[in-house]
């Protein structure tokens, strides 16, 4: 099992970007998705998402299990949405068109169908987006960019520590998932699912142990070393924003005010082509 | 040198954690001298840790407690100053060199402690890359920590408690993870240090013999909360405190002493190298002609056989190639080399945590791989390096018979079998107890026990006695042997302890760039200087007796000390 998302350094002109920039963009990109149904928008962002993708030059390999799980989840959304509110569509545009399939009692819409079709293509503007921002961000780099903005830099560090100590933790598990195995403790399908709840915590308190013990000594250490003596702390990781940071940023705030115009200038945020 | 105002002063110190009853600490009264290189060693427990941690204030500070008498280090009091002012003066390198590797990167572990002090970014550069220069870490600036060795991380962190301008280093069991030959690298670039820069420097170790491989000024001995002894190296060697305190001397030294003589101080006995042999070479020649030759043992069945082994996560980068060994019935044998070099993987392997790419493991002359790793447990145990790392249930009982429980036999049986298990692994005393009651020794024997319990054929190993002091190495070594002895068990080990395998094993396996460099006794390996290089052991300093005293074959010197050893410990081993 390798390290799923996480950043790999490259060269790319994203890489290269500062972490507040990349968060900046991240967060006003997810608001502007989650808020316009304007199709064509989505279809914009959902280009422009996959041209960033490209230039990040991100890995499938990278992203996929993720992906996938994402993938899984969309569909139960989706299913979900047609089966609990089969004429939300309707409601939303306000027409009715059957489109002469009818699953059960469930009078199939184009209304519905073109609904559904824009949630899907919310996900799909999102999807890269966060796939982009981990892999291409330095996690350290991203701590100090937080630290910029105002957050206070002992939660800061800490996303960075945790980022640090994953690794660590998952070879653990992987240790004393094996150890406990070879007890004869199986974890694989083949125990029931109680059982397996059960043997789960012979893994559980095991694996807390050694956190906890990891825990006092990066305390220790981190204490040694001054962290928290000062209500400041510089960062060797920052980076200042460069012109392209800059450039990126407008652009992203430009967008944003252009696609929310676009969307809402008829009062609503739907749009509907067939009216 | 002593006309100088001594830079840490204990005067008739004493501390109580808040949680214990009696001081661990008391009657304190040591100086130390700018520039000074000091020793500290004692058995666990022995309460050397806490006068360490009293040095940068993690105590009382961290753990609190009380305190008596007077401290002064650098001229302040660490109690009032806290573990930050004491930072500023005091570097502490801590045991787990991973788990204080704070940084995401080598270049900024490095400048962990400057960010802290808010010092500008420009100025932080200029100090990573001087530190990185001195811990010799330059190539190393953006790898992270999964990609660095135990030395290296070590080497960060020398350096990330060197861009504060300290005046004391202080390295607690600083040898505990490493190998041997970076442990030696170690204990050299210390020396280095201190002549690029004015530090007085405290190692807290019980590694002996391996910090005398350069110049120690004095060694403080601790033991059951008070100074015991505080000499010269030369001094100390040549009395008895060390034997008395459970503290292992160098071998050259004990050997001297198995020849009926005592080393005196003016003969140097600090350094094997340097030590003036002359007075003692006769009675080592003499002890050596008369200690009996070890019998070969007899030739058994093999238990494991290893065909052509190969494993590989990526197959541009093999872990293992063309592995073939056998291992014989009831033998005890150690797997060493480098961290890295693949003993891990073999073991994991062996217990089937891994699938190999080709080759096969027999057991019995019967092919495993179609065995699941659970149906393997029941032929081939697994023991942890840490105890912690398997023990998931409270109680005695319940942690020995979960094997069984698991697999669903009867409770009578179950409960009859831990009886017996707990007999022979000398716990039955405490069968109902909670495990958390236990000395980290007897612990280790549970987690033996949860897996002797399921009569396996074959027991491997995982470093049985990484940072283990003496009398517990001892403790849990004779532990394996009897159980090696009395229940025909073959028990393989993976370790880069030399004493272990020079003295507990028979026949030992060195794995060097993915593959099997050596399979011979270890005495015939540590007395090789090339295969003890590229294995990253260090060459045993009864090799370097035997040749001064003009013995010519070294490696029968030291089977033959092993042997005289064994039968010594045999006959006093169990009263202890």
């Amino acid at each position: 099992m390798g390290r799923m998302i996480s950043y790999m350094e490259k060269d790319t002109v994203v890489h290269r970007l500062s972490g507040f920039t990349k968060l900046l963009f991240f967060i006003i990109w997810c608001i502007a998705g989650a808020l316009t149904y304007d199709t064509r928008v989505l279809v914009v962002m959902l280009f422009m998402g996959a041209v960033i993708y490209l230039v990040s030059k991100t890995e499938w390999k990278q992203v996929s299990a993720v992906f996938k799980a994402i993938i899984v989840f969309m569909i139960l959304n989706l299913v979900f949405i047609f089966f609990f509110s089969p004429y939300e569509g309707c409601r939303i545009y306000g027409s009715t068109t059957p489109t002469g399939l009818n699953i059960g009692s469930i009078v199939v819409t184009r209304e519905q169908l073109f609904y559904e079709l824009n949630v899907m293509m919310k996900y799909f503007t999102v999807i890269p987006a966060v796939f982009i921002f981990l892999t291409t961000t330095d996690p350290s780099e991203f701590a100090a960019s937080l630290n910029m903005v105002g957050v206070p830099y002992t939660f800061a560090y800490s996303v960075a520590i945790a980022l640090r100590y994953i690794p660590d933790v998952q070879d653990d598990f992987t240790r004393i998932k094996n150890a406990q195995e070879a007890r004869g403790i199986e974890m694989s399908g083949k125990a029931g699912i109680t059982d397996r709840i059960k043997r789960i915590a012979s893994i559980i308190f095991p694996l807390l142990f050694s956190t906890m013990d990891r825990i006092d000594v990066v305390s220790d250490a981190m204490e040694l070393r001054g962290f928290g003596k000062k209500k400041k702390r510089t960062w060797y990781s920052y980076r200042a924003l460069s012109l392209s940071d800059k450039c990126v940023i407008t652009f992203i705030v430009l967008f944003f005010a252009a696609a929310m115009v676009f969307t809402f200038y008829d009062g609503n945020r739907f749009w509907y082509p067939w009216v | 040198m002593y006309d100088m105002e001594p830079i840490i002063e204990f005067k008739d110190y004493s501390f109580q954690y808040r949680s214990q009853k009696e001081p661990t600490i008391h009657g304190i009264d040591l100086s130390i001298f700018p520039g000074e290189k000091i020793l500290i060693a004692g058995p666990s427990g022995s309460g050397k840790s806490t006068l360490a941690h009293t040095i940068n204030a993690l105590i009382p500070c961290s753990y609190p407690g009380k305190s008596q008498g007077s401290l002064t280090v650098a001229g302040l009091n660490p109690e009032k100053e806290g573990v930050f002012g004491m930072s500023k003066h005091v570097g502490t390198v801590l045991q787990d060199t991973n788990g204080q590797f704070i940084g995401l990167t080598v270049a900024e572990d490095l400048a962990f402690a400057l960010e802290n002090e808010n010092i500008p970014q420009d100025k932080i550069f200029e100090k990573v890359d001087e530190v990185a220069e001195i811990v010799d870490m330059k190539d190393f600036l953006k790898h992270s920590p999964s990609a660095l060795s135990g030395g290296q991380k070590q080497r960060v962190s020398m350096g990330g408690v060197l861009v504060d301008d300290v005046e004391i280093l202080l390295f607690d069991e600083p040898l505990a993870n490493l190998d041997p030959a970076t442990g030696k690298r170690t204990i050299a670039l210390i020396d280095e240090i201190m002549q690029r820069r004015d530090l007085t420097v405290i190692i807290i170790e019980h590694r002996l013999e391996d910090v005398l491989y350069r110049n120690v000024d004095r060694i403080v001995v601790v033991n059951d909360g008070t100074i015991i002894a505080d000499e010269k190296p030369d001094e100390l060697l040549s009395g008895d405190v060390l034997i008395e305190q459970g503290i292992r001397e160098p071998l050259y030294i004990s050997a001297i002493r198995h020849a009926g003589m005592r080393v005196k101080p003016e003969d140097g006995p600090k350094n094997i190298g340097d030590m003036n042999i002359e007075p003692y070479r006769q009675a080592v020649r003499n002890w050596f002609q008369s200690v009996k030759k070890r019998e070969p043992a007899e030739k058994k069945d093999p238990v494991l056989t290893v065909k052509d082994l190969s494993f590989a996560y990526d197959p541009k980068e093999p872990v293992l190639n063309d592995i073939n060994l056998e291992i014989t019935r009831g033998e005890m044998v150690s797997i060493v080399g480098r961290n890295g070099a693949g003993k891990s993987t073999f073991a994991s392997l062996i217990c089937g945590f891994y699938k190999p790419v080709s080759g096969e493991i027999l057991l019995n002359g019967k092919d495993i791989s179609p065995l699941s790793t659970k149906e393997r447990g029941e032929k081939i145990g697994f023991v942890m390096q840490s105890p912690g790392q398997m023990i998931s249930k409270p109680m005695i009982r319940e942690e020995v018979g979960l094997g069984l429980t698991v697999r669903g036999v009867p409770k009578e049986e179950v409960d009859r079998r831990v009886d017996e298990t707990l007999r022979i692994c000398g716990l039955y005393p405490y069968r109902n107890w909670p495990v958390s009651a236990l000395s980290f020794g007897q612990k280790k024997r549970v987690t033996i026990a949860s897996i002797l319990i399921m009569e396996p054929e074959i027991m491997i190993l995982d470093e049985p006695t990484a940072g283990q002091d003496y009398r517990r190495y001892t403790d849990i070594m004779e532990f394996l042997k009897k159980l090696n002895e009395e229940l025909g068990l073959t028990i393989i080990m993976i370790t880069h302890d030399m004493h272990l395998m020079l003295e507990y094993t028979d026949r030992a396996i060195v794995l060097t760039d993915h593959r099997i460099l050596k399979d011979d006794t270890p005495a015939n390996i540590l007395t090789n200087e090339e295969i003890a290089d590229k294995a990253y052991l260090k060459k045993t300093s009864l090799y370097d007796l035997a040749v001064k005293c003009g013995i010519e074959d070294p490696s029968e010197f030291a089977e033959r000390f092993i042997e005289f050893e064994r039968d010594e410990k045999g006959s006093d081993s169990w009263a202890g």
